[in-house]
């Protein structure tokens, strides 16, 4: 496989949430519209790409048998520090987000990847999967973000286009699990045609 | 080079030292992060104060004090004063009885107890309905009120307040938290 494989697989072919359907969590909850999904998306990418370039760096002084352990602590220094730098320079949106920062620790994409790509690949390999997979992830809570925002809110990014309320159960959770089913049914048809 | 070996001490010394290292990183984000997020909190809290009373030249923060509710806690009291004159009162108040959670705001009142304006700072209401109480269509018609003769009480309840529609707890929830400011500034004796 080479790099720009590598580097596209995260959007549509092995895409975490549309294809793997990892970390749909935090993929329902935050995006409530599409500045507030992709900022989660960003905050994700940040962390895939330290965790996957430092573990593959690690991967051979780790031992196997406490590899686990050792990824984690890696992981939850870099959603730490994604967590204090959001808090002082966006607050705005750290409150948002909320609880959804510290969890990114367990977000199984993180962990996933790096236990099935960047511990076994070179370093440069590790940051292309975690910048593809990290911006595949943004994209997909973008395209949920905007969707729920346009039908649910009447507004894109903040800024309105219809008078009143847009139909309020997209907004809600309800509807972020029908915005979900629908995106994964429509890339299922496009990738295997009748 | 090789990949180490599970044995116990390499298992030991590998989590030591990442553990080390991780938090020694951690150590100096904190160090770097930790001025900005006092100054975006402080920040936060004077653009709400802002929002609620008249022009001041004093600053309210320092100038902070509690007041007991007499349900067993207290409020925050920002004066808010121009050349020394108070032109107004900040009251940093709270409801537990929204409909998803707490909800804190942050309401202004003249030295005669008339409301001047109220911010909301952190609310849990459902998107579309309670959340609503944050726009000015539902908050406006507390401006100018004073909770002597406004009752703060939704229509249902029989009082003059026009509740959000589909919202009435959210606005039950508001008028209470509104009216302990109102309370506890009473008590605490205005200034």
């Amino acid at each position: 496989m080479n790099q720009l494989q590598n580097f596209t697989k995260g959007f549509f072919k092995e895409n975490p949430i549309l294809v793997l359907v990892l970390g749909t969590c935090p993929t329902l909850a935050t995006t409530t519209s599409s500045l507030n999904g992709m900022g989660m998306g960003i905050a994700t990418t940040f962390v895939l790409i330290g965790s996957n370039v430092v573990i593959s760096l690690l991967s051979n002084v780790i031992p196997d048998k406490v590899r686990i352990p050792a990824f984690v602590v890696i992981i939850a220094s870099f959603v730490t520090i994604v967590d204090l730098v959001m808090q002082a320079y966006v607050p705005a949106l750290y409150e948002t987000l909320g609880i959804f920062i510290p969890l990114i620790v367990v977000n199984c994409i993180v962990l996933g990847r790096a236990e099935a790509f960047a511990s076994k690949n070179s370093i440069l390999s590790s940051f292309i999967d975690g910048l593809g997979m990290g911006l595949g992830y943004t994209m997909a809570l973008g395209i949920i973000g905007a969707f729920r925002e346009i039908v649910g809110s009447g507004t894109i990014f903040g800024h309105k286009f219809i008078q009143g309320d847009g139909i309020l159960v997209f907004i809600l959770a309800p509807g972020a699990f029908w915005a979900l089913g629908y995106l994964i049914a429509l890339i299922n048809r496009i990738k295997e045609p009748k | 080079m090789a990949k180490t070996e599970s044995t116990f001490k390499n298992m030991v010394l590998s989590l030591t030292l990442i553990s080390l290292g991780a938090s020694a990183c951690l150590g100096f984000v904190y160090q770097m992060t930790k001025e900005p997020i006092a100054f975006s909190v402080l920040n936060k809290k004077l653009t709400a104060i802002k929002q609620v009373v008249p022009e001041f030249n004093n600053n309210p923060s320092e100038e902070m004090y509690r007041l007991p509710t007499g349900e067993g806690d207290s409020l925050e009291i920002y004066p808010a004063k121009k050349d020394d004159v108070i032109v107004g009162y900040a009251i940093s108040t709270y409801t537990k009885i929204g409909f998803g959670g707490n909800v804190s705001l942050i309401a202004g009142f003249k030295p005669d107890g008339t409301i001047i304006n109220i911010s909301v700072l952190e609310q849990k209401e459902t998107p579309g309905l309670g959340a609503k109480m944050t726009e000015p269509a539902f908050k406006d018609q507390f401006k100018d009120k004073n909770p002597a003769e406004f009752f703060m009480k939704v229509k249902k309840d029989g009082g003059p307040v026009d509740a959000i529609t589909a919202a009435t707890i959210s606005s039950r929830a508001f008028c209470d938290a509104v009216q302990r400011a109102y309370n506890t500034l009473q008590k605490g004796g205005l200034k």
